[in-house]
């Protein structure tokens, strides 16, 4: 067996030949690399980007950074959806469209897989640095520098997955990657240890952030913050890294029995050999509906910052609130069954998993009427967080309905695996998760560059990406009930299946259609910023600390930290004029230096993960010594702090805190 | 104009499921479309599941809409309490009506699961035909231990006879689905797992592998055929009057990648064939095909 072989390993020149097809997305990607290092060069923002971006530990600026990524990938694994889309409009009777099936394969597993880890995971992280320690009146993270090493792991993961592009294939298996199929015996190429590595290491980076954030909740909150004072965005994210810290591990364990299996010819999910492949699909969803709740409860929570402030009136049913994120919590680690009745596991396992599935549905629906509530008897302004709300409850209320037809045992024998199934998952993800982050990314974005996004736009890209989802995803609700299975590449012109592709594929222009007008909308809002401009720091007449200071928030956040004495301080000291705050005076305060040496992680960890793919011995230990070096080095440096004096804040604060001085 | 803009916004919609309407007149809706006793239970499920929802979804809707146009901030003669946020009543209302719903959702669901097991033998007063599947890189045998026949994607059943199918793979797993029969069940390497079904309707029926299982997975299609039991007859005859017969040699030169592969008959099949088959990946040493076969 070739475990680790020769200088370059597994890798050979034929690990560069592709189909006209993949040359084509390998050029588009090296062109626009080229492009982005020529036009720093060009504008002289080299230093720039390196001094205040790429080296920054401040949890804003690692925020951005994070959705910038994450906007590349979701552009990126949208294209892989077109071409999902084109291939299934096409591909009917004699034609075979002009995608391989395999190569097909390698497209959906590589849309799931970029969509949930780099996507959403990365819209999710890049508004959980923004959001939380804003909302808790904090300067930082508990651990600022971890902070960095996650982002900066994210990073080399999303390198790896798109480096397959280029070298080598990327795994045929689905997102999931379901043993046997994903074993070396029928995926001999490196596809799947691509798959597993880039998991890896995003998987690390997002435990390390899971870690970090419940630290800050807990540590961080500002004086007198008490957990019942915590605005909802901030439990609901402390809901979704508890169930980070307790999944991920999960995950990483999985996927590495799956390597070992890959690598050293064990049996630990193999059809012969006496292994078990039931088991690894059991692992894996383990981690996978935990997963979803992960992605979908910072959503609910930035959804419940929005309904509230957009509808002037306070969040209705707070504690039932609470009371349902950690319902969700808890129950979600007792559903993954769920995703596969079809095994024959039994009636009473299968019906008591189908139970408790339909029982999340309770603290769901509750969390619905309270946003419903909190509308009764407000002021609502239909800004555009509102419209994406609105579109999130009907498209939302639709999949969970799907969903809870999912959910009974015999009813998912007809339904389970069939495109059915898709558009449930797709009407979660897609109107559960991206529209509440997108929702978020238009609410938080003055508070982040001092200046708003134009509402109007932001309103039609709302609407397109709405009606282009219906039109998208109710052909594969209807497709599913004629008998049509996810992942087909070709299927029979007798069965009349095209027509509804089509459309399905005209929907997914219009979803590309709201994608381009949301970047119509940054840049003429970049271009108009004066207009945009927010002069105040509380453009929305916002409830929570955040609104409180001057946009664009400084690196520091808050000059002087708050006190808190109620829920929606902020909102109530705007309602009373006679509120004469009491003035803390400013004091001195560290905030954490720069460091680059996430950024030098992050080459070492995708040398490791590379190496590990293509089997290169030295490399792989190049790349951990490097890992372990760097931390020691870290740990060994104490002068990672910086003092920030009163003339070191910005011209607002000073000005502001200057009557005071 | 407004009255325009809001007749031309209520036309669409019904031009779209007009058309729709039409269209779906033109092509079987498999799975509302069931030609047997246990998709004809499935499918009434999913619509008594559809209907208890509809509880939950039209209140949603209806205050979504309601809401959204009477609180609207351009509406300042609509009642403002900014400080009502919590109600007892209100509150348990939508903690207590979706738990009576998923109360009675749950004894539904443990009902239907043990009453639809699909590992559960249908009552019938004709005997169970049993029937041996295995899902192979890339096609679906059918062995008929009864009859000593076998055929690769073609399952012929007699018709109102309950059949069930014993499942194993031969390759990744796979999963059966044949809508208009019955449900979904996965076949793996090592397991055998079953699928009870039932055809009450003379006709072919499409039956297909609904879980990835690599390159030829789209091809992995099949036609289920229920006859009458004389036709039945008539299609065991005629499968033994095929040359081709599945003993070692023969499975050996079946177990090899191929895609789209049309219906074939084999006029024997050796009954130690399936054990063989799923016995194999149970244990290290057991990778000769020599082993536990018959003939």
């Amino acid at each position: 067996m070739n475990y680790f072989a020769g200088i370059l390993g597994l890798l050979t020149i034929d690990a560069f030949k592709h189909d006209l097809v993949q040359y084509f997305g390998v050029a588009v990607m090296t062109l626009s690399a080229i492009f982005a290092v020529l036009a720093l060069t060009y504008f002289k923002r080299w230093k720039w980007l390196f001094g205040e971006w790429l080296t920054s530990l401040d949890p804003k600026r690692i925020g951005v950074m994070y959705i910038a990524v994450a906007v590349l990938m979701l552009l990126k694994a949208g294209t892989d959806a077109g071409m999902m889309r084109l291939q299934q409009s096409i591909s009917v009777g004699n034609n075979q469209g002009f995608l391989k099936a395999s190569h097909y394969q390698q497209v959906f597993s590589a849309h799931g897989t970029t969509m949930i880890f780099f996507a959403a995971m990365g819209l999710m992280f890049g508004l959980i640095n923004i959001g939380v320690p804003l909302l808790i009146g904090s300067r930082d993270v508990a651990f600022p520098f971890l902070n960095s090493v996650s982002f900066w792991l994210f990073v080399s993961a999303m390198l790896l997955l798109n480096t397959s592009l280029a070298i080598g294939d990327f795994s045929g298996a689905g997102w999931l990657a379901y043993p046997p199929l994903s074993e070396l015996q029928f995926s001999p190429s490196t596809g799947v240890d691509y798959w597993i590595w880039s998991l890896q290491i995003a998987g690390i980076g997002s435990l390390l952030s899971g870690i970090n954030f419940i630290v800050t909740i807990i540590k961080n909150r500002a004086k007198g913050m008490t957990l019942m004072k915590m605005p909802m965005f901030v439990w609901s994210v402390f809901g979704s890294m508890t169930l980070v810290i307790f999944a991920f591990p999960i995950l990483t364990v999985t996927i590495t029995l799956l390597y070992l299996d890959r690598l050293l010819g064990m049996h630990f999910f193999t059809g012969a050999g006496g292994g078990n492949p039931m088991m690894y699909v059991n692992l894996i969803w383990a981690w996978g509906h935990p997963e979803v709740y992960i992605l979908i409860l910072p959503a609910f929570g930035i959804f419940s910052e929005i309904v509230a402030t957009f509808s002037r009136k306070r969040l209705f049913g707070y504690t039932s609130m609470v009371w349902a994120i950690w319902a969700i919590v808890l129950l979600s680690f007792t559903v993954w069954l769920h995703h596969f009745f079809t095994m024959g596991s039994g009636a009473d396992v299968n019906g008591f998993f189908g139970i408790m599935t339909m029982i999340i549905a309770i603290p769901t629906g509750v969390k619905i009427f309270n946003w419903l509530f909190t509308m009764f008897r407000g002021r609502i302004k239909f800004a555009s967080p509102m419209i994406w709300f609105m579109g999130f409850i009907i498209l939302f209320s639709i999949g969970g309905i799907a969903g809870v037809l999912l959910a009974v045992p015999p009813a998912d024998f007809q339904l389970n695996n069939s495109l059915f199934l898709v558009a449930h998952f797709h009407s979660m993800i897609v109107s559960g998760v991206l529209f509440g982050y997108f929702a978020g990314l238009t609410y938080w974005f003055p508070k982040i560059y001092g200046f708003s996004v134009k509402d109007k736009i932001g309103k039609y890209a709302a609407y397109f990406w709405i009606v282009g989802f219906i039109v998208a995803f109710v052909p594969l609700y209807i497709l599913g009930i004629l008998g049509a299975t996810r992942r087909m590449n070709h299927y029979s012109s007798s069965l009349g299946f095209q027509p509804l592709f089509i459309v399905a594929g005209i929907g997914v222009l219009i979803i590309g259609a709201g994608l381009f007008i949301q970047l119509i909308q940054i840049i003429t809002s970049i271009r108009d910023r004066k207009k945009l401009q927010d002069k105040t720091g509380d453009p929305w007449n916002g409830r929570t600390l955040e609104w409180s200071i001057p946009s664009p928030a400084p690196e520091y956040s808050y000059a002087i930290l708050p006190i808190i004495k109620e829920r929606d301080q902020f909102w109530n000291e705007k309602q009373d004029e006679n509120n004469s705050k009491i003035q803390k005076k400013f004091k001195n305060f560290s905030m954490p230096k720069n460091s680059y040496l996430g950024l030098v992680i992050a080459f070492f960890a995708f040398s490791l993960g590379f190496a590990a793919v293509w089997h290169i011995l030295w490399l792989f230990i190049f790349g951990l010594l490097g890992i372990i070096s760097i931390i020691i080095i870290r740990s060994l440096d104490e002068n990672r702090d910086r003092l920030v004096t009163f003339d070191d804040l910005s011209k607002v604060d000073q000005l502001a805190l200057g009557k005071e001085q | 104009m407004k009255k325009i803009k809001i007749l031309f916004f209520c036309l669409i919609p019904l031009l779209i499921i007009y058309i729709g309407y039409l269209y779906l007149k033109t092509v079987n809706i498999a799975v509302l479309n069931p030609k047997g006793e246990i998709a004809l239970k499935e499918k009434n499920l999913i619509l008594f599941a559809l209907t208890l929802s509809l509880f939950v979804l039209v209140p949603v809707f209806v205050m979504l809409i309601a809401f959204s146009i009477k609180y609207n901030e351009k509406n300042t003669k609509a009642k403002y309490s900014p400080n009502f946020d919590h109600s007892r009543i209100f509150e348990s209302i939508w903690w207590g009506i979706p738990t009576i719903l998923i109360i009675i959702l749950s004894i539904v669901t443990w009902q239907s699961s043990h009453s639809l097991d699909p590992y559960k033998a249908i009552n019938s007063p004709k005997p169970t035909l049993n029937i041996q599947v295995v899902s192979m890189d890339w096609k679906w045998l059918f062995i008929y231990p009864d009859s000593e026949i076998a055929s690769v994607n073609d399952l012929t059943i007699p018709i109102n006879t309950p059949v069930n199918l014993e499942i194993t793979s031969d390759a990744p797993m796979n999963q059966l689905w044949i809508p208009q029969l019955a449900g979904q069940i996965m076949s793996m390497p090592g397991m055998v797992t079953h699928l009870n079904l039932i055809g009450n309707e003379t006709g072919t029926f499409r039956g297909m592998s609904s879980n990835i299982s690599g390159q030829g997975f789209s091809g992995m299609t099949f036609n289920a055929h229920v006859v009458s039991d004389v036709n039945y007859q008539n299609w065991i005859n005629s499968a033994r009057k095929s040359p081709n017969v599945l003993n070692k040699k023969g499975y050996q030169a079946l177990n090899v990648d191929s895609e789209y592969v049309p219906a074939t008959y084999y006029s024997y099949a050796s009954p130690d064939l399936f054990g063989y088959i799923y016995n194999k990946y149970m244990s290290p040493s057991n990778g000769n095909i020599n082993t536990g076969m018959g003939n």
